[in-house]
């Protein structure tokens, strides 16, 4: 018996080591993948890449075109992605080891000030030559330290074929006004029609920055227009009198109730919109792949969000990015080489630009670029080529994610009436004072 | 042959004292180190000395998510081991069916605490909806209240297997002599089990009081902090405080937060051992 015990102790020790060793190994993951794929013949000094990801819907394709690069060149790609939701943290723990990220992206300005230590200086770069529009770039003074690599859309999607079941035009919609006669008219037959105006506004964390951040864009772009500035260490709040009407106007046409609106997902409203129980949701050219899945092409439009400022009848779609790649300037001068090659090579090849338009749904700011599929996608350009104004992203010089976090608490509570909107007009002005010392202090 | 082996110790110390030092001592120390830096990653700091703990001690946050979370901690310590201790009595005495209930009452702990988390959202906001009051994420007194419900439904199956373990190690000798001496149900639980217990009482309020201060992520997945921080437990605070906020000089604070922490829950459990262990009885 005493033997047998013995014999266990031992193998339970064996096998703590070899757990140790094996921990050991993947966290060198990428360094030993890399190494496998290269061919043996390749000079050492050639250096590879490696690629931290920030979208997690479009990780197969990242692997698929690296795999392809790697065989065409023979310098190794590696793509890892981070779990959605983690990319900050994930991003933390690899910068910090000795086979670091080559490429990874930041959010914008507020993103960027985490990391412009770390970032190479991309003027002058051939990449930065392929852009369409030096808009697409993160500067920081004269360097050149982020490239925008998709663009996006986002407004109203609407369902063109409840919207005339209930005996209305999209055309009809072309301000706030109007917008709102259509969806309280809805809402005044709900019961009859067998549907609401809009789906669930939810709170919940899959779905509360398309309201704290996206929504919350459009009073701030409109001040930034009025006052003619792109940032700013103490916002006005001009316009939240009109954040106000179209958030009212989303939460009291809704599929639920607005006291429900904290427990409600993402995926909730997605649902509504693909089963037909609500006319409008707001969210982006993104969600075109999970829509298009059972609504075709003929049913969705995408309207631009209408608050009641500016020239409404030429307002255009919410564009522009939050997605920008940065270079790992600590990495090593054949792997920063190695990592500007991929790039341009995914911005101007064929291949490179097919997998990022077509694969993965992507409008690149690039001269290369292929046309996109998307159809929210063709919208925008439908709407800019009519003359519209888009109307552009200045949520990425939002002061802090814990600006959008009171915004949203505030507009949960007010939503389900255990708050009022004072607080939230506090949190949108005072909160943005406060973050922005807090950060730039 | 014997004797070899018992020389031998250090080498089979050796496996678990080198992870040991690589899993634990290490990062400590250089945790401790980065407290006093302003760091975005771990290996390019500058040391700042003091100013991350004046501005972890003046940050309003952290003070109510510490006097949230001692209040969390204080009632569910409390309830769990109570509720455990009554539930562990009345499956010693025989019932039948004994086993189907400890396997019951011991299930939810087998299950993780985000997943529980969410699954006790859903569970709570239907409540509360049907009742017509505001959800959990609006407001911090139901957060408080299902915190605890869902802690308690996680861990009392637990303390509760641990009870019953020392309820069966007391000798039957005594349980007898007192039923001779005529001894009441009251006056033998009180007088016979309970001291007999002390060892597991020990166990079990240590495990709930730290479980329930470092308690991280039901917190997550249930409240997430909402409203505005107001359900925010420590651990939580200090995870947003390094990873959510925004500035380089988030990640230091956060680390001056999470020292803190760490010397008060030994603070805390240090305390709790000595005055339990004095209570022990030989038996």
């Amino acid at each position: 018996m005493k033997k047998i015990i013995a014999l266990v102790l031992c193998l339970v020790m064996v096998f703590a080591l070899c757990a140790c060793g094996e921990s050991n190994t993947t966290t060198t993951a990428p360094a030993a993948g890399s190494a496998t794929e290269a061919p043996a013949d390749e000079p050492a000094a050639a250096g590879s890449v490696y690629y931290l990801n920030f979208k997690p819907e479009q990780d197969q394709q990242w692997q698929d075109l690296a795999k392809s690069y790697t065989e065409q060149t023979g310098v190794p790609v590696t793509v890892v992605t981070a779990a959605s939701g983690t990319y900050e943290e994930t991003l933390a723990a690899e910068m910090a080891k000795s086979e670091a990220p080559t490429l990874f992206q930041v959010n914008g300005p507020v993103g960027l000030a985490n990391w412009k230590d770390y970032c190479y200086d991309l003027s002058g770069t051939p990449l930065y030559g392929e852009l369409t529009n030096d808009s697409f770039a993160l500067k920081d003074g004269d360097q050149v330290l982020g490239i925008a690599y998709v663009i996006e859309s986002y407004g109203i999607i609407a369902n063109k074929t409840l919207l005339e079941k209930a005996g209305h035009s999209i055309d009809e919609i072309n301000s706030f006004e109007t917008l709102k006669a259509v969806v309280e008219d809805i809402t005044a037959r709900k019961d009859e029609l067998g549907f609401s105006a809009f789906t669930s506004a939810g709170m919940d964390g899959s779905s509360d920055w398309r309201f704290k951040t996206h929504l919350a864009n459009l009073p701030i772009y409109f001040e930034y227009k009025e006052d003619g500035i792109s940032s700013t260490p103490a916002i006005k709040g001009t316009y939240l009198d009109n954040y106000k009407a179209i958030w009212d106007l989303y939460i009291n046409n809704a599929t639920c109730d607005p006291k429900e609106l904290s427990g409600k997902t993402g995926s909730d409203a997605e649902n509504e919109m693909l089963n037909g129980e609500a006319v409008f949701f707001q969210n982006g050219s993104w969600e075109y792949g999970a829509l298009s899945a059972k609504l075709s092409d003929d049913d969705m439009v995408m309207i631009p969000i209408y608050i009641g400022v500016g020239d409404e009848p030429n307002q255009g779609l919410c564009t522009g990015t939050e997605n920008f790649w940065c270079v790992n300037k600590d990495a090593g001068e054949e792997n920063v080489q190695a990592t500007l090659d991929f790039l341009y090579w995914c911005v101007t090849s064929e291949e490179g630009t097919n997998a990022l338009a077509n694969d993965m749904g992507f409008v690149i700011p690039f001269k290369n670029a292929v046309e996109s599929s998307n159809l929210f996608v063709k919208q925008d350009a439908a709407y800019t080529a009519e003359g519209k104004t888009p109307v552009s992203w200045n949520f990425t010089t939002m002061p802090s994610e814990e600006w959008k976090n009171g915004v949203g608490s505030a507009l949960t509570a007010y939503a389900a009436g255990t708050g009022d909107w004072d607080a939230v007009v506090t949190a949108f002005v005072d909160g943005w004072a406060t973050e922005y010392q807090l950060v730039n202090g | 042959m014997q004797k070899n082996i018992k020389r031998l110790w250090p080498l089979f110390l050796l496996p678990t004292f080198a992870a040991f030092v690589i899993g634990f001592i290490i990062p400590f120390i250089q945790g401790v180190y980065l407290s006093f830096c302003k760091f975005q990653t771990v290996n390019k700091a500058t040391f700042v000395g003091l100013s991350n703990y004046v501005k972890a001690f003046a940050d309003t946050q952290f003070s109510h998510a510490f006097w949230f979370t001692v209040r969390f901690t204080v009632v569910s310590t409390l309830l769990i081991n109570i509720l455990a201790l009554i539930i562990a009595l009345f499956l010693t005495r025989g019932i039948k069916g004994t086993n189907l209930f400890r396997t019951v009452f011991f299930m939810p702990n087998l299950i993780g605490g985000i997943v529980l988390g969410y699954i006790w959202q859903i569970l709570l906001n239907c409540v509360l909806s049907l009742l017509g009051k505001p959800l959990l994420a609006l407001d911090s007194t139901y957060g408080y209240w299902g915190l605890i419900i869902l802690m308690c439904w996680q861990q009392i199956g637990y303390m509760m297997i641990i009870y019953i373990a020392g309820l069966q190690s007391i000798p039957n000798d005594y349980m007898e002599a007192a039923k001779i001496d005529g001894a009441t149900t009251w006056q033998t639980l009180w007088h016979v089990k309970l001291p007999n217990l002390m060892p597991s009482i020990t166990i079990c309020s240590f495990l709930s009081l730290t479980n329930s201060f470092k308690l991280f992520d039901q917190n997550l997945a249930l409240t997430a902090g909402e409203p505005a921080h107001m359900s925010e437990m420590l651990a939580l605070n200090i995870y947003n405080t390094f990873y959510v906020r925004s500035g380089i000089q988030w990640k230091g604070i956060g680390q001056a937060k999470a020292v803190i922490f760490c010397i008060i829950v030994v603070l805390i459990s240090l305390i709790q051992l000595k005055a339990t262990r004095s209570k022990e009885v030989q038996q």
